[in-house]
């Protein structure tokens, strides 16, 4: 007697998204652990002198840019990747909707995107990450280095992505019944990054740093 | 042309037996049944099918039973006014039972109840407003709910729940739900049923679906949850008129700020208008004056299930329900002490592996094999 | 004892630590470190793309060091890494990687792919898949002093002969001086006049030095290999001869890895830090110039445009990148950078142990073109490096391509540039250091 919709939104709303919250900060919590707690060893060569070593946090901002002389190697993976990560953060931290969400947990929320350009800024997102999946299914050495673990993370990105824009145009099933799949695949998606390949999205600024220090202290800046 | 004339002719004519029987207008006859057809979506030609009947119909005996309520869905029936309750009530149906607007008492009224279930066997309605409480909970006359509401359902023609309660549980069955109340659906076997959820339900569609009743001897067209299609097919917000500032982003931010005085849309102060099905943005309330979102406050999403769990009423949808800070808490608790026990086991490993191993030497660089 | 696969899983458990863990986890396989190696560019073969060399490797820690992983195994989900698996890596750990950093420098998620396979190495060598021809040069060089097998003997008839032909001295064993040079086995066979260089560079600016009779081989092929105990053997011939020497710092030669494994990896290999200073010796040879103690002259303007080769383990591994062009810039008249120079140079295939692989040549040859594009786009008809490796490398593939440009040595075109008017060889003359 009841609708599946309401029911299932009803769910992620309360029950769901706490479950989520609950396995993902689990799950981070046990990862971090795991990888940090391994630690490693002191390097005992001496260092270049200060001035001349390469900073390891300007690596950690320096790999958000292309490496000289690889975009033209690999424009797909890089159109892609980079409008993809904009369009999607762009949506996830700057829609209206979302920032209520922040707001409810941060106690503070910021001024939104202009609704016509969140909805294109994820539609561009959407199509990326569409074209992102066509280059990994055709480019040899992606291709050949595909798991089908990068196949679950794409889809887990994919979902919200593509329920969201479903449940703001209305589109195909109701609102309701829509924006309760949209909860339910950005719940899956928070609660299975910190045990798929999505825990990149903490660990490379760590890696980037581990490289950037490693040949910072020999003068390079990585 | 001549089906337009001949509908015209059944109106007058219709119209002129209504006067007689009710002293009511003609006028009023007239939209009645346009607005009734309408609604109902009947094509054209049934306006003069619903005049004729309207004009025509028995009397159908009706008993309205209360539980667990607030008899606001009695009260919101009273401010009906197209058709008026007087009109429903005193010329349109035969309500033999109804605790607050009957003038018997005790024994007396139960006796009506059961000389209608008697003298109308199958065809009476049964009116139902309130949740049902599990045993030992509402007992009237001695006899508890859920056996007075089978009893009176058995020989029903048809059951209508009337309000959130008795469609969906409402406020009764709110978490944590200390007398297991429940809706209709579920204790009333087979019997056809129609819910018009709502705290309270809109006048009119109550009044429709009695009205759609009489005329056509059936009930109305009915969605997965029971619900009347006419009324509940479409969400607040897909008929609410600030949805263009939806659609632009254009949100009121608290009760009296610039957005909200520029009539912006409410989706921030929690409005339920995207989720919520009801009539409320065409139909309005008291006699279509305004309804809350018109007044300034977000729809409460009264009419769907378990609105009173589905957290504040000024939360916006985006946010979740309910408190994820100990859990939350304690979830990373447990996975930093299992990460850690991990590590403790692959550092021993690591360790064991490095101290374990014996200096190489050139020998160990032949592969024994 | 022998090779077998649970001692070189052990080893590759030794080597895990938290920038690893980091670093499989941080992996997106979006194949950029492909676009970044020339064994992939070279030969558009998915197999040669970086952080593929590391899959068994990245199966250890996924298996053993983390949860999910564990589990996989444990339902059978995954099999563990077999001695075959290795086996069949065996090429791509060490044919197809001269371990030139480029990867790591490349890979937006940050992994430093280079400091994996160097790891992945120690596992490889232990559980008896490392190529014999690596395993052989280490032998040399544990067994004879040299992976060539270059001798004292031949050594002290090299020093005879350009100390004839330079009219010098090159001190041997002399304690309490400045530096003590060490040159790599190529060097001493193929390029012995950089000795008589060095003594007139020493001589010019005024710098006392000697070698030493206990450690003259800078290379550490235990490091190609991957085999620290061994590496820290031959390390520690050159540690304990120069703290014997009592020398103020020991000069690594023109060769890129002699100067990693010195400079960067041994103090780990042995556990602690040195009692003198590891200097690259083009990190000398400009500290010198800037000190006025070496002064060079220019080119003849006439002379055709040159251009410099950065040896990887020098520049993007080593972190000496400004040393050659400052010399360089005092030098050459017409000096033209590579497209991709310094830190983003191309490797030119034969590092990390690549060249001392036979059966890797038609690999290498191919992996070369990189570098020949690079050179025929500049036009020049000089390049000069600063390693002997890359100079017999450049050599051998500039021949298979039949195209004709000069490669030489920097130290070598600093001696050949030395201002002729003798310097003053008085006070302040003794220290080479600041
Ligand atoms: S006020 Fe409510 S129902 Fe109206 S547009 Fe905004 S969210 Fe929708
Ligand atoms: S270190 Fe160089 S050769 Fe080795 S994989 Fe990386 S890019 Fe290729
Ligand atoms: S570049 Fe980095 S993230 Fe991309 S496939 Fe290579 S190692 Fe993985």
């Amino acid at each position: 007697m009841n609708d599946p919709g309401y029911e299932l939104l009803l769910w992620v709303r309360g029950p769901g998204w706490i479950l989520a919250l609950a396995v993902f900060s689990f799950g981070m919590a046990m990862r971090l652990f795991e990888i940090f707690a391994l630690g490693r060893r002191e390097d005992l060569a001496p260092p270049r002198p200060a001035e001349r070593q390469g900073s390891p946090m300007r690596t950690v901002w320096n790999r958000f840019f292309p490496v000289p002389g690889l975009f033209e190697r690999a424009p797909a993976t890089h159109v892609s990747g980079y409008l993809f990560h904009i369009g999607f953060f762009a949506v996830l931290f700057f829609a209206e909707f979302h920032i209520q969400l922040f707001r409810h947990l941060l106690g503070f929320g910021w001024p939104a995107l202009s609704a016509p350009l969140a909805d294109a800024l994820g539609v561009v997102a959407i199509v990326a990450l569409l074209a992102a999946l066509v280059s990994r299914m055709r480019d040899p050495v992606k291709r050949f280095l595909s798991t089908a673990g990068d196949y679950l993370a794409w889809a887990l990105t994919f979902l919200p992505l593509l329920t969201g824009w479903m449940a703001y145009h209305h589109v195909l099933v109701s609102y309701t019944r829509m924006v309760a799949l949209h909860l339910l695949a950005a719940e899956l998606l928070l609660a299975l990054l910190p045990f798929t390949k999505l825990i990149h999205a903490v660990t490379i600024f760590v890696a980037r740093w581990y490289t950037g220090e490693q040949f910072g202290r020999k003068g390079v800046q990585a | 042309m001549g089906e337009h004339g001949r509908e015209g002719d059944g109106l007058e004519r219709w119209g002129a037996l209504w006067e007689e029987r009710t002293g009511l207008s003609r006028r009023g006859f007239a939209q009645l049944c346009a607005w009734l057809a309408a609604t109902m979506t009947l094509t054209s030609g049934g306006v003069g099918r619903v005049a004729e009947a309207l004009a025509a119909a028995p009397r159908p005996p009706v008993i309205w039973l209360h539980f667990q309520e607030c008899t606001a869905c009695s009260e919101s029936l009273l401010r009906a006014h197209y058709p008026t309750a007087e009109q429903l009530i005193l010329n349109l149906i035969s309500l033999d039972y109804h605790e607050t607007l009957m003038a018997a008492a005790g024994k007396q009224a139960e006796e009506a109840r059961r000389a209608t279930m008697k003298n109308a066997k199958g065809k009476y309605l049964l009116v139902v407003e309130g949740a049902i409480p599990a045993r030992p909970f509402c007992r009237i006359g001695g006899q508890d709910a859920e056996a007075i509401l089978k009893e009176c359902a058995a020989d029903a023609a048809a059951v209508i729940a009337v309000g959130s309660c008795a469609s969906f549980g409402g406020l009764p069955a709110a978490e944590p739900n200390p007398t297991q109340a429940r809706s209709v659906a579920g204790l009333i076997g087979k019997k056809p049923l129609v819910a018009i959820p709502g705290c309270p339900p809109q006048p009119a569609v109550m009044a429709a679906v009695l009205a759609h009743y009489l005329t056509l001897g059936r009930l109305p067209a009915l969605d997965q949850l029971h619900r009347p299609k006419a009324f509940y097919a479409d969400s607040i917000h897909d008929r609410c008129y600030r949805r263009p500032f939806y659609d632009r982003g254009q949100f009121a931010a608290s009760f009296d700020d610039e957005g909200a005085r520029k009539g912006w849309c409410l989706f921030k102060l929690g409005c339920k208008g995207p989720v919520t099905h009801n009539a409320c943005a065409t139909l309005k309330w008291n006699e279509g004056v305004s309804f809350p979102i018109q007044s300034g406050h977000g729809c409460l999403g009264c009419s769907e299930p378990h609105f009173w769990d589905n957290g504040s009423f000024y939360a916006p949808l985006s946010t979740p329900i309910g408190e994820s800070g100990l859990s939350t808490g304690v979830a990373a608790a447990a996975g930093a002490t299992l990460g850690a026990a991990l590590a403790g086991g692959y550092r021993k490993v690591i360790d064991q592996a490095r101290s374990e191993a014996r200096p190489v030497t050139l020998d160990d660089l032949e592969k024994s094999s | 004892m022998s090779a077998t696969l649970e001692r070189g899983l052990a080893a590759l458990r030794a080597g895990m630590d938290t920038p690893m863990a980091t670093f499989f986890a941080s992996c997106v396989h979006c194949g950029l470190c492909a676009e970044a190696c020339l064994f992939y560019t070279e030969t558009g073969d998915p197999k040669y793309t970086p952080i593929h060399k590391l899959e068994p490797l990245r199966r250890l820690w996924k298996q053993e060091f983390t949860l999910l992983g564990k589990l996989m195994v444990n339902i059978g989900l995954d099999q563990p890494v077999s001695d075959a698996e290795l086996a069949e890596w065996e090429p791509l750990v060490y044919d197809s990687c001269t371990l030139c950093g480029r990867c790591s420098l490349a890979c937006p998620a940050g992994n430093d792919i280079t400091a994996m396979i160097r790891k992945m190495r120690e596992g490889m060598a232990l559980s008896g898949h490392a190529p014999e021809d690596l395993v052989h040069a280490t032998q040399r060089a544990v067994t004879l002093g040299s992976p060539m097998g270059v001798k004292l003997s031949t050594l002290k008839a090299k020093i005879r002969a350009q100390e004839r032909e330079s009219g010098l001295t090159i001190p041997l064993d002399q304690p309490g001086v400045d530096y003590m040079v060490l040159f790599s086995g190529m060097e001493i066979v193929q390029f012995s006049e950089i000795l008589g260089a060095m003594a007139r560079i020493f001589k010019h600016a005024g710098v006392s030095w000697t070698l030493s009779s206990e450690a003259f081989e800078a290379t550490n092929s235990g490091i190609q290999l991957g085999v620290s105990d061994l590496a820290k053997e031959i390390l520690l011939r050159t540690v304990n001869a120069a703290e014997k020497l009592g020398v103020k710092g020991v000069v690594s030669p023109e060769c890129g890895h002699a100067y990693t494994a010195l400079r960067w990896e041994g103090p780990n290999l042995i556990g602690r830090r040195y009692h003198f200073e590891v200097v690259h010796i083009l990190e000398l040879l400009a500290r010198l110039q800037k000190e006025k103690r070496l002064r060079l002259r220019q080119r003849d303007p006439e002379e055709r445009p040159l251009s410099f080769h950065d040896p990887c383990q020098l520049a993007r591994r080593g972190g000496v990148l400004e040393e050659p062009r400052e010399l360089l810039g005092k030098i050459a008249t017409d000096f033209r950078e590579m497209s991709d120079n310094r830190e983003r140079n191309w490797c030119c295939g034969g590092g990390g142990g690549v060249s001392a692989i036979e059966r890797s040549e038609p690999l290498r040859a191919k992996a070369f073109q990189r570098k020949l594009h690079q050179i025929e786009e500049l036009g020049v008809h000089t390049l000069v490096t600063a390693c002997s490796n890359c100079r017999i490398i450049l050599e051998e593939g500039l021949e298979t391509y039949q195209i004709r440009v000069d490669v030489a040595g920097l130290t070598e075109l600093v001696a050949d540039h030395l201002e002729e008017d003798q310097p003053q060889t008085g006070a302040g003359a003794a220290g080479g250091e600041s």
